[in-house]
């Protein structure tokens, strides 16, 4: 519908003019940049950042856990998974820490649909995380390492983070990622379990996404 | 000022329903009350807010250029921006859209955007259903009502309320506990989005440097809807640019602060594009409407111009006493509140709803709390002589002149001024004075001061001739 139609004028090229008419701007007129991008990294030591992360996201009611190694996150994953089957993202860390050869696992699913019948059905979605950041109890889960479905859609999601990927908060995210979206389509902070208060304010975990969540930090 | 009889009675009624001040008064304090903790444990927070207005001012300057980066980033991610002059282009959009692909059902995240353009009627006139899948937009979209709050908007009903609306909009059993009805509502539009042909989500900020929109949610429904379906369509305002995706880390801080007091929303989404080479999910189309609608108009007005900042937050709504009393039904347009208030007017006409501006005590309460510094009450002054201007020069208030010319002549003679004085202290102890004529209105919720038995003159006179 933007397209010209025997020189019709585009709403593209209308509402561009309309907008430079509102502000006295010429086509291609240079543009004084804005001030610098305010980015201040908090100093929190790394042996206190687990500590704030995990204080953030179980006032949430989020869970977190330490694993010293790898294989602990295994284990621990199998304590904490809910009955039933589970679904694990392809990211590398859940095969290096043995999860995706647990028993009734399903995982190294490539195909859209197939992926989208398994994770509508599990118990639980398991994955990786890009990042953590402390200040907020949030995990960054970014679309070219991990699937989407598979932390959204069943009910439980446990999610492995390594310590050394464990952030302060946004502003050392956005030093260390100025652009996100141009590795990924879709980069995605997750703070809690998913929830609503849209009914008298009384608040409701797990709404559409999952109730509970459980971060494994991993020390190796 | 020239209220419609209609409006007045349903204002009315919404003042004198118990039930639903209670349920506003204490969902807009449990917001405000939320917003404030969360505030003053933020150091940097009026920092914050100078440097978000300073990015807003910036971007709205040049908001051509902009908006030219951001389609060309969301081009090279191989993502379409779609350009609408107003909701029919937005709306055309779309149905072409879902007529070539055969789509018939839609599902929606909670997008004010839409509300405004009334999106859902016009794919349903074309028989495509829209689902709303926000938990409060979906209980007001049963209701057959528009949002009532910004971030609330249901937030004037009460659990029995939902509960009626569960089983007469779904034909079920329902209980009354949101627990239940939230789960009810999973249910139902867990298929919903497994089935939909089209996503369709707003958008909080159109990142120009990275060709994104980034959306704030808590349910996972924006996710879903943005996720699930094969085609995911963005239906936005031009305002809603920010130059960089550094900037978010300034914007996020005070988005999820101010409108609900988290630190930052269950789920932070930005989406640059369709899925890519080697991603397992997500939509395989993406498209971005900027719409116009009367934009462009705002921002000629260099005056008001800062109208167009309000990330929509909702904390004005919090902190007016007035929309806390009268509700979100009772404004003219899908944006309530004070920023509803001060935008309505200028994208409707001043003289479509001259009341609006006037309905503000101006206390300030709202400029205050706006993260990014919109100057609210000092646009509903603006407008208020702008009413006034368009009024005279309409010249459709005959009365209000000659009251004035007559003032004046009477000024200007002080023996009638006197005797006019003395009839006015009569006139007004008369039981019928402020029940009809010209102060009727007025005197409805008034009491009128009584005036003293005696004058100023008299006084003055009589302590002279007493020395």
């Amino acid at each position: 519908m933007a397209e010209a139609e025997g020189g019709e004028v585009t709403a593209r090229e209308e509402i561009l003019g309309r907008v430079r008419a509102a502000l006295g701007r010429n086509p291609g007129q240079p543009v004084k940049p804005p001030a610098a991008p305010r980015l201040r990294i908090p100093e929190i030591p790394a042996d206190e950042r687990f500590g704030l992360f995990q204080t953030r996201l179980e006032a949430l009611g989020g869970k977190v856990y330490r694993a010293p190694a790898l294989a602990d996150a295994g284990r621990l994953v199998t304590q904490i998974r809910p009955p039933g089957p589970a679904v694990a993202s392809n990211a590398p860390i859940l095969r290096e820490a043995g999860i995706t050869s647990l028993p009734d696992i399903l995982t190294g699913l490539t195909e859209e649909s197939r992926l989208r019948d398994v994770c509508a059905s599990a118990a639980c979605g398991i994955t990786g995380a890009d990042y953590g950041m402390a200040q907020t109890g949030s995990l960054v889960t970014i679309a070219a390492n991990e699937s989407r479905l598979v932390s959204l859609l069943p009910p439980v999601h446990i999610a492995l983070l390594r310590l050394s990927r464990l952030l302060t908060g946004l502003d050392e995210f956005y030093t260390l990622v100025p652009k996100p979206a141009g590795g990924a389509c879709s980069t995605v902070f997750i703070t809690g379990p998913s929830r609503s208060a849209d009914i008298e304010m009384i608040l409701v975990r797990g709404v559409h996404g999952p109730k509970a969540i459980h971060v494994i930090v991993v020390e190796e | 000022m020239m209220m419609t009889r209609e409006r007045l009675v349903q204002i009315q009624n919404a003042v004198a329903d118990t039930k639903l001040q209670n349920a506003v008064y204490s969902a807009t304090a449990r917001l405000k009350e939320k917003r404030q903790e969360v505030v003053e444990e933020l150091p940097e927070y009026q920092e914050l807010r100078t440097h978000a207005a300073a990015l807003k001012k910036h971007a709205l300057e040049n908001l051509d250029h902009y908006l030219e980066q951001f389609e060309a980033n969301v081009i090279a991610h191989g993502g379409k921006v779609v350009w609408a002059r107003d909701g029919d282009e937005a709306a055309g959009f779309i149905l072409d859209i879902a007529r070539q692909r055969g789509v018939k059902m839609v599902v929606k995240s909670k997008s004010m955007v839409t509300e405004e353009i009334h999106l859902n009627q016009r794919l349903e006139e074309h028989g495509i259903e829209a689902v709303e899948t926000d938990l409060g937009e979906y209980i007001q979209q049963l209701a057959k009502e528009p949002p009532f709050h910004i971030i609330a908007p249901a937030c004037h009903k009460t659990r029995q309320d939902i509960a009626e609306i569960f089983r007469k909009g779904l034909n079920t059993e329902c209980g009354d506990e949101p627990e239940q009805q939230a789960g009810l509502a999973r249910r139902v539009l867990r298929e919903k989005f497994l089935e939909a042909g089209i996503g369709i989500s707003g958008a909080n900020f159109l990142v120009a440097d990275s060709g994104a929109l980034l959306i704030v949610e808590n349910e996972g429904n924006a996710r879903l809807c943005t996720t699930a379906p094969k085609i995911h369509i963005a239906v936005t305002g031009i305002e809603k640019i920010i130059p960089r995706a550094q900037d978010l880390a300034v914007f996020l801080k005070l988005l999820a602060r101010s409108a609900t007091g988290q630190l930052l929303t269950v789920y932070t989404s930005l989406l640059g594009g369709p899925r890519r080479p080697g991603d397992v999910d997500g939509p395989e189309e993406f498209y971005v409407v900027l719409m116009d609608n009367g934009r462009s108009r705002l921002l000629a007005d260099k005056e008001k111009r800062e109208s167009l900042n309000c990330i929509r937050c909702g904390a004005c709504l919090n902190a007016c006493p007035v929309y806390r009393k009268i509700g979100g039904h009772n404004y003219p347009w899908t944006y309530s509140g004070p920023i509803g208030a001060i935008i309505t007017p200028q994208y409707k006409g001043v003289l479509q709803d001259p009341w609006l501006p006037f309905a503000s005590s101006l206390c300030g309460a709202c400029a205050e709390v706006c993260p990014v510094k919109i100057d609210i009450p000092k646009i509903l002054l603006d407008l208020r002589r702008d009413v006034v201007a368009e009024r005279t020069q309409a010249s459709s208030n005959r009365l209000e002149k000659w009251a004035f010319q007559g003032y004046s002549w009477l000024m200007r003679h002080p023996r009638l001024y006197a005797l006019a004085g003395r009839l006015g202290a009569i006139g007004a102890k008369l039981p019928f004075a402020t029940r009809i004529g010209p102060a009727a209105k007025w005197g409805q919720v008034r009491e009128v001061p009584m005036p003293a038995s005696e004058s100023f003159r008299a006084q003055w006179r009589k302590r002279k001739a007493a020395k």
